[in-house]
């Protein structure tokens, strides 16, 4: 069903495009199936940028996830008022160098935007991460309006059955997945899937309704990235999502990179030192075959700077 | 002088304060620094009387500079420095435009009477019961207001307009903002001078300045003594009565060859409108004859400069609480006092020296800053409050003390407004989804910039919230992310008088920096 619906997406994308382009995107999404050595490359010991350049490239570069002319979002979590050090956020020189690349690779245009929670100008400044961005050549795009989300249905969602979603992320070829690994104070943690609650418009609804069965249901929706970044450069270990001091973060001098973004979020919580059934979304997540949580079974590169 | 570059002056120089004045109040993008709007700002007669009242430093006494300039000139603050004369001064001219008969104004016999004494009720109930007459009739402040409620839509509107054609081209340089809904209650008044003070310049000139406005009315008895002032020319003048005609103040009495300088705003129309030169703008030599003293006025202006003068020291004995350190008090769960804006020290302080000039509420970037209704009380409406179920104040910002015109918000380091506490956090568990649907929620916690709201162990895997109001410095985050409806499970009740909330404490965690990966 889903990946019906990935087809027809993708010739929907493909014809305005031209239909080249559609065929095209369907092989290039078996080939990362196919050929993908790796279902998940961490790497220690580095600066946030320089992992990444080494991670990305276990995995055959980002080319094996973006196309010449495409257009991609990048989506790190800016949700806090915090300067970087605080860990709050996505670091930016992670979120900056994504971009290089993807540019590189000749994607038309990069657009990064988060539904933030503290005040959306104060925290794309303050985070870093707007100048980072715009410095790499992305383009920021603000989501501090309801105009800029629109509304979609979730086929499957048990409480999440419609959402509003920003409209980049349903408009834009390919999705990349930029969280970065946090203490959660309800869901004990914050990664890849509860990263999505930044591109939905009414997050109220999500913690009124049972908050870990919608970041389950909202992983449903066709859209997903196609691939996951997780920034374990500085880690708010307490005080999560938010904090308070530096005494929250220790640093972790790590990344994980993976298409799999229940993996990443079971690898993740390894990292964090929870265990990963308390975190009760990854185990449903894993059941609806969302992803595998079992990751000894995975084929994982690790790597030490 | 009889140069008609008077009156060009005027009006560049008046179209450059306006200017200023609406791009201060509708700056939606909140880009101006606050060192330029309390440099434009510091001028305005009212706002810099209490601020002087309560600062009594000679650096804030923009208003004796007013006093010094009305001296010299006359009442020039009304044409060339106060917002509100300008903006009546447009609607004059569109007023003219559209109606000859608006345009010809004649002289009219001044409202003695009803003019003093809404200078006197405004002067004694200001020092007696509150500003609240004052801020209902400070020109600046209804300049303001009007501005805030009703221009800086229509600004945003025109920016969303833009915002969504330039979208169309991939381009995101502007974003689309929200514009507030219409409080009727909390707009009425706004909403009624605005109409009130549009329509009486429309059609009669300045009347709103010479009949209602206090300071108008203050200026007027100031300018009395005024050095430079319009004056006839008796020889040359041919009593052909344009000028009179032509003055918005209704206030040249061409038969007499008198000017009414307690009404004249220093426009200089009449100096271009006539055609003998024989209205000039200069030194009037007192004469002899007719020097008719009139010793009631001379006491009221006596009363009216003493009391002015006497309110620093009157300020000493009110001087604003510090915050003062205090354990939490047990709070009734429902919500017993409005939150006041940080800065402000005290619901008391507040009303004593805001005037409800609306600057804070337009500063404020986050738009947690409302008109009061009544939950000051009568004498508190369109006072600043903070409304919780609308937004929450950034932990980062000091901005709406920084702007104060009144200094009714005093200036805050970020490092003490992060210490200040407006309010105190109340948590109702009967209300909370971890106890009623029984599923994990977070959101007052997670949002809590102190982590006055944690979360401790509750049934099964879920945790619920606590709280420990003595680090809660009652920004309302919490409450304004609670998602439970109609009611809150988690409120801030203000304080009357801000305290001092203690820092977090700060703890390493015993989490340590991995050198093998755990999985």
């Amino acid at each position: 069903m889903r990946r019906r619906d990935f087809i027809k997406k993708s010739a929907g994308a493909g014809m305005v495009a031209g239909a080249a382009f559609s065929i095209g995107g369907f092989k290039s999404f078996r080939a990362v199936k196919e050929n993908d050595k790796y279902d998940m490359v961490a790497v220690m010991g580095g600066n946030p940028d320089a992992m990444f350049d080494l991670g990305i490239q276990e995995l055959g570069g980002i080319g094996t996830f973006v196309r010449k002319g495409q257009t991609v979002v990048v989506k790190p979590n800016i949700g806090w008022d915090v300067i970087p050090e605080l860990a709050a956020n996505t670091n930016p020189l992670l979120v900056k160098r994504i971009i290089e690349h993807c540019l590189k690779a000749g994607t038309k245009d990069v657009y990064v935007f988060d539904h933030t929670i503290d005040n959306g100008v104060n925290c794309y400044k303050n985070s870093g991460i707007e100048k980072a961005a715009k410095s790499a050549g992305a383009k920021v795009v603000p989501a501090i309006s309801e105009k800029y989300f629109q509304e979609v249905e979730i086929p499957g969602g048990i409480k999440l059955k419609k959402t509003k979603v920003h409209e980049l992320i349903l408009e834009a070829d390919v999705f990349i997945n930029v969280p970065v690994l946090k203490d959660h104070n309800s869901t004990r943690m914050t990664c890849c899937l509860k990263n999505m609650m930044g591109v939905v418009w009414d997050r109220g609804f999500w913690h009124a309704n049972n908050l870990n069965q919608c970041i389950v249901d909202y992983a449903l929706f066709h859209k997903k990235p196609a691939l996951n970044i997780i920034d374990c450069y500085n880690v708010l270990v307490k005080h999560g999502p938010q904090g308070v001091s530096k005494a929250d973060v220790v640093q972790m001098k790590s990344q994980i990179i993976t298409t799999d973004w229940v993996a990443g979020d079971t690898a993740a919580s390894k990292m964090l030192g929870v265990e990963t059934s308390r975190i009760e979304y990854i185990p449903m997540a894993h059941k609806l075959g969302l992803g595998n949580m079992e990751i000894d079974q995975l084929n994982i590169k690790r790597i030490k700077m | 002088m009889r140069s008609p570059f008077l009156r060009s002056f005027r009006i560049f120089f008046s179209a450059l304060i306006f200017l200023c004045f609406l791009v201060v109040f509708s700056d939606f993008k909140y880009l101006i620094p606050s060192k330029y709007i309390n440099l434009l700002l510091s001028l305005q007669f009212v706002p810099s009387i209490l601020k002087f009242h309560d600062l009594g430093t000679l650096v804030t006494a923009g208003f004796s500079a007013v006093l010094i300039l009305t001296i010299i000139t006359g009442r020039t603050y009304c044409s060339f420095l106060c917002p509100l004369g300008i903006v009546q001064d447009i609607s004059s001219r569109i007023g003219g435009r559209i109606r000859k008969k608006f345009r010809r104004y004649g002289y009219k016999r001044p409202f003695t009477i009803l003019r003093y004494t809404i200078l006197a009720l405004t002067l004694a109930i200001s020092l007696i019961g509150g500003v609240w007459l004052l801020t209902l009739l400070d020109p600046y402040s209804i300049f303001g207001r009007s501005v805030t409620y009703f221009i800086k839509p229509v600004v945003i509107t025109i920016n969303n307009f833009f915002a969504w054609i330039l979208e169309k081209f991939d381009n995101y340089s502007l974003s689309h903002i929200t514009i507030s809904g219409f409080r009727l209650l909390s707009y009425a008044i706004p909403a009624a001078f605005m109409l009130l003070f549009g329509l009486l310049s429309f059609m009669k000139g300045r009347l709103y300045c010479n009949m209602i406005c206090p300071v108008g009315t203050l200026l007027g008895l100031v300018s009395k003594v005024s050095l430079l002032r319009i004056k006839f020319d008796e020889s040359k003048c041919t009593k052909c009565g344009r000028c009179s005609v032509g003055c918005k103040s209704s206030c040249i009495d061409f038969i007499q060859q008198k000017v009414d300088v307690s009404r004249c705003v220093d426009c200089f129309n009449c100096i271009k409108i006539c055609p003998d030169k024989a209205l000039s703008y200069g030194i009037v030599r007192l004469k002899k004859k007719e020097h008719v003293v009139d010793p009631d006025k001379r006491k009221f202006v006596a009363g009216a400069l003493a009391m002015i003068l006497g309110l620093p020291g009157l300020a000493k004995g009110q001087d604003k609480k510090t915050p003062v350190p205090q354990n939490a008090s047990t709070v009734p769960e429902n919500r017993t006092t409005p939150v006041c804006p940080p800065g402000a020290g005290s619901i008391e302080d507040l009303k004593k020296d805001c005037t409800a000039c609306s600057l804070c509420i337009t500063s404020c970037p986050n738009g947690v800053l409302i008109p009061a209704i009544l939950q000051y009380g009568i004498e508190g409406m369109m006072l600043p409050v903070m409304d919780y179920h609308k937004s929450f104040c950034t932990f980062n910002c000091t901005r709406c003390t920084e702007v104060c015109p009144t200094y009714a918000l005093r200036p805050l380091v970020l490092e003490a407004k992060k210490l200040t506490q407006l309010g105190k956090v109340n948590f109702i568990k009967d209300n909370c989804i971890v106890k009623t649907e029984k599923t994990a929620c977070g959101a007052c916690s997670e949002s809590c910039p102190t982590k006055a709201v944690y979360m401790i162990p509750y049934e099964g895997n879920l945790l619920i919230p606590e709280t420990n109001v003595n680090i809660c410095i009652g920004c309302g985050h919490c409450e304004f992310a609670c998602p439970t409806k109609p009611y809150k499970a988690i409120f801030v009740d203000g304080n009357p008088v801000h305290q001092a909330a203690e820092k977090p404490a700060e703890e390493k965690s015993d989490i340590e920096t991995p050198v093998e990966f755990p999985f």
